[in-house]
């Protein structure tokens, strides 16, 4: 197995041939994952620390899931406060942890670049699990594999993301991935929600979602944060709800087999319509979670046992 | 006691020339200039500066001095022998320090630490506002007879649009100059980065960089409506000049600045998030970068300063968006500054208008020019000589510098004050 990366920091500097090789790798991984015994030994005797300077539950229990699965020790680090607190620097912690020798880390923080950091302080393989609105790789990449499965292909699809672009770093991180993949993006949010500039990144951008949602393949949908729904970014939820929530009169406009997705946590009845979410024919949000794990192995696996080695006698 | 500077290039602000010539010092004063011949007779010293360039001392507007509070970031004795490595002979020093200079009793302790410490000249400014709070005028008078050049709260913007109006007003009839800082602050709050593509790739908080413009077009009709005397401490986009170009038109009283890094690094050096390029306001896009320049040669642009601003190593070692701003420049100020002259932006006496003149002018000193009777503030250089910084070289306590490993061209041989040598390569 070819893998070139040290580190999977962000989609932007991954390479094609490393993408596919983890999308490959994960789609084993899936079948592992749906036979009853879910054992591989792939990271066995392998440490596997996850820090998480932000709430978590979803991606947390999922990197704990895939570790456990290929046979790593795996730790828990829930660092919201408590270190901030003590007044430990970033870099002070993850030089702690580095010396405990770990061979994977998978970071969470708040801030932009934070992760980037980190890694040039440590040792290991480090995996970013979302750095501020920067990027968030293992999600493009569950769900560049939850369409290639659904889809056949990821080049030549029309896909809409539509919501809170502005502070979304899974927005970033798909935008740099469908791009590497020769997708078709098309951006669909109020002004407000685009960051400037965003038209430079090979998107084309649509405030009237009907018409953004035309002929997509696929509708990808983002969380709106409770604090920017009112009268900050939107005049309201229901304002928002009307014009840029999915529902079946929008979805209508997409081709008919076109799947809906979302990165979870949802607002029913804010961005997307509750039965919308819940309709196993358009709807692979479920799939996306299973994905998710899959792909979080396969991304481990490669970095712990490919990993491409600094040149000797190099240490940041 | 006298001191002849023979076979020197003469770089002469005010007649804007370049020649080789001979300069003699006596009692700490520039006695003679020889622009066409070597002066024959006995001398107590002769300095050959063998054909380099021989130009006033630099006046920095807006150095930052952490004492009193950050003493362990910079104090007088070591910017001031940073600024002598620089060329650096008269520091006009912020009053952003921990409390801010806002009382004359503080401004007394500065200018006694100063005198004891610091090898170089230095001028210090006073609050606008108590505690740089915006609520309430410093004392402004009493601030200006125990010796503030000017009232600045630096990088805070007065918002009470009435009170700002007073204060101007309250200085414009004590004759006294107010510097302010063109950043609309509820549009730039949080932001570290200019808005763009670069900052929405980064997923770093940006400010679009009309954010100067709304802030100077403000202060620009107050200025206007109080004929008060406004210096803006640094400009650093097109939209910007825009409007201090149309106030100039009006012949209103202003005048403005850039810092050297809005002058020579763009918003392209902080990819990868490195914090020593994390200024404020934050670095801009190349077109205002070179609008910015162009602006300097032509004379709209007034001053060039180094915006010194010692941080810690503790404060740098973090992710971007919580690093603190600035970047340390004494020393650097020189060499990036002759960025423009190598880059063909302008000549030497034009850059050094900007550098020396225009800042005296600004306080009304008498240095900061090479006339008979001017202060022997000198400095001797090498404009051509290549060196690659080394940051942990730098004078500064602090070596917070985004000059760090860069090739540059240009380097300081000897600086003067009051005809003392006060640094020797």
């Amino acid at each position: 197995m070819d893998f070139s990366a040290e580190h999977l920091l962000g989609i932007e500097h991954l390479s094609v041939p490393d993408i596919n090789s983890i999308l490959d790798l994960a789609d084993q991984y899936v079948d592992l994952n749906r036979q009853s015994a879910k054992r591989s030994d792939a990271l066995a005797g392998k440490t596997q620390i996850n820090m998480f300077f932000e709430n978590s539950t979803r991606t947390l229990s999922s990197f704990e899931i895939a570790g456990k699965r290929m046979g790593a020790d795996v730790i828990n680090m829930a660092l919201g406060a408590s270190s901030i607190k003590k007044g430990e620097t970033l870099i002070d912690t993850a030089m702690t942890l580095n010396a405990m020798n770990p061979d994977l880390l998978v970071v969470r923080h708040p801030e932009s670049g934070a992760v980037d950091l980190l890694a040039q302080k440590v040792k290991c393989a480090v995996l970013n699990a979302g750095d501020g609105r920067h990027e968030h790789p293992t999600q493009a990449l569950l769900d560049a594999l939850t369409i290639r499965r659904s889809k056949g292909r990821l080049h030549r699809l029309n896909v809409a993301i539509c919501g809170d672009i502005a502070h979304s770093r899974v927005a970033r991180s798909n935008i740099f991935l469908l791009n590497k993949m020769e997708s078709r993006i098309r951006l669909v949010a109020p002004k407000t929600l685009l960051p400037a500039g965003i038209d430079l990144f090979g998107v084309e951008i649509y405030e009237d979602m009907d018409e953004g949602l035309k002929d997509v393949d696929v509708v990808m949908m983002l969380r709106l944060q409770r604090e920017r729904m009112d009268g900050a970014f939107i005049p309201s939820e229901r304002e928002y709800y009307h014009r840029w929530g999915l529902n079946a009169a929008k979805l209508a406009n997409a081709k008919p087999d076109a799947i809906v997705m979302h990165p979870g946590p949802m607002n029913r009845g804010v961005e997307i319509d509750g039965d919308i979410a819940d309709d196993i024919g358009r709807s692979v949000i479920q799939e996306q979670v299973e994905m998710g794990v899959a792909v979080r192995m396969a991304a481990m696996d490669l970095l712990a046992n490919h990993r491409r080695k600094k040149p000797s006698g190099v240490m940041v | 006691m006298n001191i002849l500077f023979s076979n020197a290039r003469l770089i002469d602000p005010e007649a804007r020339t370049d020649t080789i010539g001979a300069l003699l010092v006596a009692d700490g004063a520039i006695k003679q200039v020889f622009s066409d011949r070597e002066p024959k007779g006995k001398f107590d010293q002769v300095v050959d500066c063998e054909g380099k360039c021989l130009a006033p001392g630099i006046l920095d507007i807006g150095v930052k001095i952490c004492e009193p509070g950050e003493r362990h970031k910079e104090s007088f004795a070591s910017a001031g022998r940073a600024a002598a490595a620089g060329g650096v002979t008269t520091m006009v020093i912020r009053p952003d320090t921990v409390p801010s200079v806002d009382t004359p009793e503080s401004l007394e302790f500065i200018k006694r630490r100063a005198s004891a410490a610091s090898i170089v000249r230095v001028l210090p400014m006073a609050s606008l506002t108590r505690g740089r709070a915006g609520r309430e005028m410093a004392e402004i008078g009493f601030l200006q007879d125990a010796g503030a050049v000017a009232f600045t709260d630096c990088d805070h913007v007065v918002t009470d649009i009435k009170i700002f109006s007073r204060c101007l007003t309250y200085a414009n009839s004590l004759n006294a100059l107010v510097i302010t800082h063109a950043q609309e602050p509820q549009l730039s709050a949080g932001a570290s980065a200019t808005s763009g593509a670069l900052a929405t790739k980064l997923g770093l908080p940006a400010v679009s960089p009309m954010a100067e413009r709304i802030q100077l077009d403000r202060d620009a009709a107050l200025i206007e409506m109080t004929g008060a005397r406004v210096h803006i401490d640094q400009l650093s986009t097109k939209a910007g000049l825009d409007v201090l170009s149309q106030a100039k038109a009006k012949g209103l009283r202003i005048t403005a600045g850039a810092s050297i890094h809005h002058l020579t690094l763009n918003e392209i050096d902080i990819e990868g998030y490195p914090t020593f390029f994390k200024v404020k306001p934050p670095l801009r896009h190349e077109t205002d970068r070179v609008a910015l320049a162009d602006a300097v040669a032509s004379g709209l642009i007034d001053i060039i300063s180094s915006m010194h601003t010692p941080q810690d190593e503790e404060s740098k070692r973090v992710p971007f968006d919580s690093a603190a701003s600035g970047a340390v420049a004494l020393e650097t100020l020189l060499p990036a500054a002759l960025q423009l002259v190598h880059g063909e932006y302008m000549d030497l006496p034009t850059l050094w208008a900007a550098l020396s003149l225009n800042p005296a002018n600004l306080f009304g000193l008498d240095s900061g020019r090479l006339t008979v009777d001017a202060p022997a503030d000198l400095v001797l250089f090498d404009p051509d000589k290549p060196f690659i910084l080394d940051r942990t070289t730098l004078k500064s306590k602090s070596k917070n510098t985004p000059f760090d490993g860069r090739r540059m061209q240009g380097q300081v041989m000897q600086t003067y004050v009051g005809g003392e040598l006060v640094f020797e390569r």
